[in-house]
């Protein structure tokens, strides 16, 4: 008996990182409503995280193993998570939302006709209710969601809302559970993940990285960052719709489909600042931002911001800089 | 092969977004209206299907009032056969699952062979729709496709995983896809496609009303997470600023 169940995602044999943060969010969110949480692992590495999963201030870890839940598929785990929601009745159902339950959740939430409130960057209680507040106009607002339904509410949190260094740690019981699959009910063939050309930038381990967005206007003036990036002895980046374009190869992207970074300097060059490249940069120590629209959302996890025109300024800063090193 | 394409108007990324004083939502009079971008993509990715075939049928879909038949217009001048309008106040509908079942109401006599939705809306960014509505009229599902081939019955999708990893997966048909935004070029729609949109079926449908399962209670600014210092002036004393912050702060000069 569960009444907040976590469902963690299995990313090569660990726990997904966005799991953890979802039990963090999870041992929160019980201890403030006064409910009991219990976490759900399944898949091919069921028992591996099911003991992973046990090391943490958990009522009990649910493990599932199916044949057919071996390789990911949509149909498979909305069907395999609903059955166990249906033993369990839990009232909250919790995840990271990853790809993966983009992916299937909405299907579950159909199978269930009970709301998916996705990508949470917080919940807080008000009268005994939670209020889910998610990010609208690409980050631009704020929202206030609620539930209207009786549950279970699938809800899932955003990458870094919540920490995975506040996950308490504890030692939880594991539980075996079943499901009753059928193989004609799982549509999808799925074949092994595979990367595309590495490209030899790694990103991660740069000090300095120099990232260029929408707002660099054209593949013309792509050589005016990449100077820049040299200047600073810093690797260049992208967010998506420079990579889109074709402006850099994807190899230079930063954010939830390319690269995760933390370097002592983020110079964000004409970048919005949408959900999915901000959950690649926010960890940067320092963010300085340069970008024409002073409501750019980019601003608000900036440390250093100006309001101004990168081609103007980007030449300038360059000179000086080479200046200076001369 | 016959494809339906949900299309949505939304904000475009330049847009004044003044919220209402109630704080109900913006306020949509002063707002710029376009098709949400990954829409766009999926769009084009249904006509170089059609066009790839030689033959099929391509329809645009969109809810919402009257004035989304502007993206209606665009996606028929771009190359879309026919379309279907699904009339509604849509202010303040925030819930995929409502959202997915007046689609559903709308397609299920259809009988589409393939769905293709944008990876999600540049407005509400709850990116559930088609594959709820692939879930209501029992079809198969991929989200996030990169690239997409027919045959044999089915369409093998890429999608794309987290970090730079990739996984080719095939679906039977009738299939539910969510396109992402960049895997082919969209085009512009020609003054002959222009015109011969003027002449290609528009249907009106109004549905009927459904119970959310999930509501808005307000929209505001964020708030900012970190006390941004603004460096002002000049260009050069921008430059000037700059360096210096380089150098004696951050400490990489």
């Amino acid at each position: 008996m569960m009444d907040v169940l976590i469902v963690l995602e299995d990313n090569n044999g660990k726990i997904h990182r966005m799991g953890l943060e979802s039990i963090a969010a999870g041992q929160r969110f019980s201890n403030e409503m006064g409910l009991t949480a219990g976490a759900l692992v399944l898949g091919g590495n069921a028992d591996g995280l099911a003991d992973q999963a046990s090391a943490y201030q958990l009522g009990e870890v649910l493990k599932v193993n199916d044949a057919l839940l071996e390789s990911y598929s949509a149909d498979g785990y909305s069907e395999a998570v609903k059955q166990i929601i249906d033993q369990e009745n839990p009232t909250y159902v919790l995840f990271g939302h990853t790809y993966q339950v983009r992916d299937y959740v909405p299907r579950l939430s159909a199978k269930m006709n009970k709301p998916f409130l996705v990508d949470n960057i917080a919940i807080r209680v008000e009268n005994g209710q939670p209020i889910f507040t998610k990010q609208m106009f690409n980050a631009k607002l704020s929202a206030d969601v609620e539930a209207n339904s009786s549950g279970p509410f699938l809800v899932s949190f955003q990458s870094a809302a919540f920490s995975m260094d506040a996950v308490a740690a504890g030692s939880a019981s594991i539980r075996e559970s079943t499901v009753q699959l059928d193989i004609a009910m799982i549509r999808t063939k799925s074949e092994p993940p595979f990367q595309e050309e590495a490209g030899g930038v790694d990103l991660t381990s740069a000090d300095v990285i120099v990232s260029i967005g929408r707002g660099i206007g054209k593949e013309e003036n792509i050589p005016l960052a990449v100077e820049l990036s040299k200047a600073l002895g810093g690797e260049l980046a992208a967010s998506r719709p420079v990579v889109d374009s074709g402006w850099l190869p994807s190899a230079h992207q930063i954010g939830s489909s390319g690269q995760s970074v933390s370097p002592k300097l983020y110079l964000a060059l004409g970048i919005s600042g949408a959900i999915q490249h901000v959950v690649g940069m926010k960890g940067s120590k320092n963010i300085v931002t340069i970008n024409k629209d002073p409501d750019a959302p980019i601003f608000e996890i900036s440390d250093y911001g100006v309001v101004g025109d990168i081609l103007e300024i980007i030449p300038k800063l360059t000179e000086a800089i080479q200046a200076l090193k001369n | 092969m016959k494809i339906a394409v949900l299309v949505k108007q939304v904000p475009g990324a330049d847009s004044p977004l003044p919220i209402q004083s109630n704080q109900n939502w913006v306020d949509e009079g002063a707002v710029a209206f376009i098709m949400n971008e990954s829409d766009n993509y999926a769009l084009e990715e249904a006509l170089q299907i059609r066009e790839s075939m030689g033959e099929g049928e391509v329809v645009a879909v969109s809810l919402g009032p009257d004035r989304i038949q502007k993206v209606i217009r665009e996606a028929l001048a771009k190359g879309a056969d026919r379309a279907i309008h699904i009339q509604m106040d849509t202010e303040g509908v925030i819930d995929p699952l409502v959202t997915a079942s007046l689609f559903a109401q709308a397609l299920k006599e259809e009988n589409f062979d393939l769905i293709f939705t944008g990876l999600q809306s540049d407005d509400l960014g709850m990116g559930q729709t088609g594959i709820i509505l692939g879930e209501m009229l029992g079809m198969a599902t991929a989200s996030l496709a990169m690239a997409t081939e027919l045959g044999d019955g089915k369409i093998k999708v890429k999608r794309e995983l987290e970090a730079g990893w990739f996984q080719w997966v095939s679906l039977t048909l009738p299939a539910s896809v969510s396109i992402q935004s960049g895997l082919n070029t969209p085009r512009y729609p020609s003054l002959k496609g222009i015109m011969g949109a003027k002449r290609k079926e528009l249907k009106v449908v109004t549905p009927n009303a459904i119970d959310a399962t999930q509501s808005l209670e307000k929209v505001y600014l964020p708030k900012s997470e970190k006390q941004t210092v603004m460096i002002e002036g000049s260009a050069d004393q921008i430059v000037e600023k700059l360096v210096e912050t380089f150098r004696n702060e951050i400490k990489v000069l």
